[in-house]
């Protein structure tokens, strides 16, 4: 079992996913539960493949017997270890208490949210456990397909959101396909670690520049960097409530983590600008992002747009790429998927008694002190006011940009979290503090069981990293980054 | 010398076990209160308990686990930090007492989330008081910002609400700042750890230490209210009396004074800012507050408003003595920060009992209030002409210390400033004392209940008795001295 | 000048300029076809060898240098069953889309998304 533990997490949420539409067949409630388990079951197989490399090590699988390079493989390394744990763990917990949203947004198609979002969380564990450029790519798609159909599986705006989203993600991976065509070309390999040996060969060729520019473009597409994030904040607000609480935290985080490893770990374009320009990008993101969040009166558009400012952050911390540059990149990794699944959890919780997404609308529904406080501690950590999680992956980028002398992204760093509390705080006051909440008291309804418990889990979640962030970056984060550096 | 010791890591654990037992006891306020009562004791008794080790110049560490890779949770209690924590303790466990009656007459809601959020400032408050690095007096600089929130919004009203989000976006503004110094400290120090006399290497870029120098005058700034970040504080008065008391008066603007002082005397030195030039715009930043924010309060009606005006002008006396390089005028700084606190309490306290008992607000309305208060007043009185620097009140001690160390360090200037606040001061609490006691007694309310007047004597006998007594009950002024003669090196 | 590059270029931009310049959203869909498989032809033309043969050999020890290189072939088949799949659920949002709208022109789509869902902060 062991020795399979590189392949076990994207294995079990594939049977799921076939699974679910056969056991549909006898029992519709059935899927739930079966998504669930399949989904907690790669969970913990990604933790303990995340236990077994902790410290330094690496595991290569041979897909099917044949060996590298010719074969495809499946790397497990400290970085690729912790962002499966990282995408199962929240994927399942989001999962699990999808139930009541799922049935309300869904009824009797319900089966195919699960199926489908088994299969997004497949594609994107595949990708996070690939060592290879083409299956990256073939795991990029089999994720976005399937979240084209749950974006677009929401009420009537859902369906050009999701469009729009096809259109944008296709040419996203259409992209990254011309670069990794063009690194074959150039070096006959697709294996991850066999070019990574041939690259220092060509680095000079305009091939190679070109191969790089299509990579990371593509990827930056499909993770929403600014300003190519045009599909977000539609796909994100128009999205049904139980696949809010999934796609944002975990969708972007893997193509986030195959730029990390193309570029720091295959790659290493150094005579190129690519670094710089995913540094300023990244901090124009967290500015800009932020700067939108602060005008939106939808609460969805607000955490759509939360999101693109947050992925900056991320891109900042791999385009500064010093070690604890790359330790609070890495790090935000968990702390946004967290982070966001919590804050939609949450809004999608009130929206099943609220006459609709707006601040205002939110503010009549008068949530129960429980949904509250865990929006609080998700608030606190995107803020980055300790022990919350949040706060540790910006001190390590902070100390990541001060280090690479660079002043302007560390204010930009600084003032990203200043935004983030107005935002915040305009989210949590109109949902749980202003006197409108206190006078809709009448129009309470509880949320439910299930929805409470998986807040309950991703809040103390966020205050678990939060605390125990040093035992991460000492055993998985902290190897990754050196590894990145050498 | 450094001693490991379990006390500084103890002393966390009342105030934070309380607040889980306070929302778990939701249902029954008597043991609600008992939980605060019990709390505030046992944090008040492991921080006392220190005291005598630090005063022989020890000082006790405990470190924690990691917070970030290299940096641990320190908690270090040395002279500076166990003052400020015993008097913090104190005066929590006389405010608790005074918060039961006051919420009690008043029949305030959620009381609940008051006295847990009251137990998590104090949580936060004795964390920052014993942090010994940078970054543990930062985790627990924020949490005290975001736990003394729902106390400054507790009544509710779009007024509270507004006053709140003021006051949120003041601190997190000045957290953010903070948090970048704190970071940069790291950079250009190699360390964080809390040194008297600095850490910062002299020779570093002029740039850089201005820069930083700006940063942290920002971030302890807005808490310490220096002008002009000071707006928030008396649109914060719209809190409970109790809250304003201890929080405004004690622990959340106590914070930012203490940080600043740790910053000049820990972090950069008083050596190398007065070196940069830095500790003159420190000086004439504090010597503006002092001023202006007299001459406002003298302009206030409303009670409340005008003890906060008073407090901003206040705290700029302890920020004004750490930066004028001499020893005398340092420990007048942190002599003050006692002698405030003790003394500005009473003062809160006397507003909160006229509030309660009389429903007056505004000073306008206070005629003849001190012949139906004469308790209440008399004490309002004492404080009010001890904190102005009446001999032989605990005013006078700080004060004097503070002109003296002026004069020695050749601020002539300060001394002025600092001797016409002591006529503003008395400028501004004279027509409030005047006021109550001119007029004839009018038939009406009685004294304050025993829970309010009682904390409020003690508090104004503590002043006195700070005065009389330095060393007294708590070995203040050898701890002031001995904090002063740290940071000016050997 | 290698022509069947250029070719796969020209008609890559072209792709991409439907796909922008293009209202109708059918239209769009075609555009996105014609960039997806741009790109098929792009890598199937570094698999191409002057004088080389299919690559199908007998068994045994042989030498690669006649026969062209397979694996571009063997990528492409996964690349196309993805663009054939996303092609299927962009024809299915297509149906949909006109079933709720009435139309595939992106902009009169947008006029009447923007009609129907109400603005977000209704007053009570």
């Amino acid at each position: 079992m062991r020795a399979h533990l590189p392949i076990l997490p994207v294995l079990f949420t594939l049977v799921g996913a076939l699974l679910i539409p056969i056991v549909a067949l006898a029992s519709r409630r059935a899927a739930g539960p079966v998504a669930a388990g399949a989904a907690v079951a790669a969970a913990i197989a990604a933790l303990a493949g995340a236990a077994e490399v902790a410290g330094g090590g690496v595991r290569r699988y041979a897909v099917g017997g044949w060996p590298a390079p010719w074969g495809i493989e499946l790397v497990l390394d400290p970085l690729s270890a912790f962002t499966s744990a990282a995408i199962a763990c929240v994927a399942a917990v989001s999962l699990a208490g999808a139930g009541p949203g799922a049935r309300a947004a869904f009824e009797r198609t319900t089966p195919r949210f699960y199926a489908l979002a088994l299969v997004v969380v497949t594609g994107l564990l595949g990708i996070t456990g690939s060592g290879d450029l083409f299956n990256v790519f073939v795991f990029l798609e089999i994720a976005a397909i399937a979240s084209y159909a749950l974006v677009a599986s929401g009420a009537a705006p859902a369906l050009a959101a999701g469009f729009r989203y096809l259109v944008l993600g296709t040419v996203g991976a259409s992209f990254y396909l011309i670069g990794v065509g063009l690194l074959y070309a150039l070096t006959g390999t697709l294996n991850m670690g066999d070019l990574a040996a041939r690259v220092p060969a060509v680095a000079g060729s305009p091939l190679f520049a070109g191969g790089v520019a299509f990579i990371v473009v593509g990827l930056a597409i499909k993770m929403a960097l600014f300003p190519l994030h045009g599909w977000l904040p539609d796909a994100y607000t128009h999205a049904p409530p139980p696949v809010a609480a999934l796609l944002p935290a975990v969708a972007t985080k893997a193509p986030a983590y195959a730029l990390a490893r193309t570029l720091l770990y295959v790659l290493r374009p150094d005579e190129l600008p690519v670094a710089t320009t995913l540094a300023w990008a990244g901090g124009a993101a967290v500015v800009v992002g932020g700067l939108f969040a602060l005008r939106q009166t939808d609460a969805r558009r607000l955490l759509a747009y939360s999101s693109v400012s947050q992925m900056g952050y991320i891109v900042l911390g791999l385009g500064l790429a010093n070690a604890p540059a790359l330790t609070g990149a890495y790090l935000h990794l968990l702390n946004h998927a967290v982070m966001k699944s919590s804050l939609f959890m949450a809004v999608g919780a009130l929206l099943l008694s609220a006459r609709g997404p707006s601040l205002a609308a939110l503010a009549e529904v008068a949530p129960r002190p429980l949904i509250g406080a865990c929006m609080v501690v998700a608030a606190l950590s995107m803020v980055g006011v300790p022990p919350a999680g949040g706060f540790f992956s910006k001190w390590y980028l902070l100390q990541g940009a001060i280090e690479a002398g660079q002043p302007v992204l560390a204010a930009a760093i600084l003032l990203g979290s200043l935004l983030a509390a107005v935002y915040m705080y305009r989210l949590t006051e109109a949902v749980w503090l202003s006197p409108a909440a206190a006078a809709g008291a009448a129009r309470r309804r509880e949320a439910p069981a299930v929805v409470l418990a998986a807040l309950l889990v991703l809040a103390l979640a966020t205050l678990g990293v939060g605390v125990a962030n040093e035992l991460i970056v000492d055993r998985l984060l902290a190897p990754a980054a050196a590894a990145a550096a050498r | 010398m450094d001693v490991a010791s379990l006390l500084p890591g103890l002393a966390l654990v009342p105030a934070g076990a309380a607040v889980a037992l306070i929302v778990l006891s939701r249902r029954r306020p008597p043991l609600r209160e008992t939980w605060s009562v019990l709390a505030a004791v046992a944090q008040t008794a492991v921080v006392a308990a220190m005291v005598p080790r630090v005063s022989e110049g020890a000082r006790l560490t405990w470190e924690g686990p990691a917070l970030v890779t290299g940096i641990p949770l320190l908690l270090r209690a040395d002279a500076l930090g166990v003052l400020f924590a015993t008097l913090a303790s104190g005066l929590w466990l006389l405010t608790t007492v005074y918060s039961i009656g006051y919420v009690r007459a008043l029949d305030e809601p959620r009381q609940t989330r008051y006295f847990a959020c009251f137990a998590l400032c104090l949580f936060a408050t004795v964390g920052l008081a014993l942090a010994g690095n940078l970054l543990t007096f930062f985790a627990f600089f924020e949490i005290l910002t975001v736990a003394a929130y729902p106390l400054v919004i507790h009544k509710g009203s779009e007024e509270a609400f507004r006053a709140g989000r003021i006051y949120l976006l003041y601190t997190l503004t000045g957290g953010t700042a903070l948090l970048g110094a704190v970071v940069w400290t790291a950079a250009l120090a190699g360390t964080l750890e809390f040194r008297a006399g600095g850490i910062l290497p002299a020779d570093a870029v002029p740039a850089a230490l201005w820069g930083l120098f700006g940063l942290f005058v920002v971030g302890c700034g807005v808490k310490a209210a220096i002008v002009p970040l000071h707006t928030w504080l008396p649109l914060a008065m719209i809190a409970p009396t109790p809250v304003s008391a201890l929080l405004h008066a004690v622990a959340v603007v106590k914070a930012g004074v203490f940080g600043m002082v740790r910053v000049v005397g820990f972090v950069f030195g008083p050596e190398l800012l007065g070196d940069m030039g830095a500790a003159s715009v420190l000086t004439g930043l504090a010597l503006a507050t002092i001023l202006l924010a007299s001459l406002a309060a003298a302009a206030q009606d409303n009670l409340k408003r005008l003890l906060a005006f008073s407090t901003i002008s206040q705290l700029s006396y302890i920020v004004l003595g750490v930066t004028l390089g001499t020893q005398t005028a340092f420990a007048g700084s942190v002599l003050h920060i006692a002698s405030h606190a003790l003394l500005k309490i009473t003062l809160f306290f006397c507003a909160g009992a006229i509030y309660v008992t009389a429903h007056v607000e505004h000073v306008r309305d206070m005629g003849g209030i001190g012949w139906r208060m004469p308790w209440t007043m008399g004490a309002f009185a004492a404080a009010a002409f001890m904190l102005a620097g009446m001999p032989p009140g605990a005013g006078f001690v700080s004060k004097w210390r503070l002109i003296e160390g002026a004069a020695q360090g050749g601020a002539w200037l300060a001394v002025a400033v600092l001797l016409a606040g002591v006529v503003l001061n008395v400028a501004y609490f004279t027509p409030v004392i005047v006021r109550a006691f001119a007029a004839p007694a009018s038939p009406g309310t009685a004294e304050a209940p025993a829970a309010l007047l009682v904390p409020l004597l003690l508090t104004a006998a503590g002043g006195l008795l700070l005065g009389l007594v330095p060393d007294g009950l708590l070995p203040v002024l050898s701890l002031a001295l001995e904090v002063a003669r740290s940071v000016s090196g050997p | 000048m290698n022509w069947p590059y250029v070719a796969g270029v020209i008609l890559l931009m072209l792709g991409l300029y439907t796909m922008i310049a293009q209202r109708n959203l059918l239209k769009k869909l075609v555009g996105m076809t014609i960039f997806q498989t741009a790109i098929i032809l792009f890598f199937l033309l570094t698999s191409a060898k002057r004088h080389g043969t299919l690559p199908i050999v007998p068994p045994g020890p042989v030498d690669p240098v006649p026969y062209m290189n397979p694996l571009p072939h063997a990528l492409m088949l996964t690349a196309i069953v993805v663009m054939v799949a996303t092609t299927g659920v962009a024809l299915a949002l297509l149906i949909r889309l006109y079933a709720a709208y009435g139309s595939l022109e992106e902009n009169v789509i947008a006029e009447r998304v923007a009609a129907e869902s109400p603005p977000p902060d209704t007053p009570r």
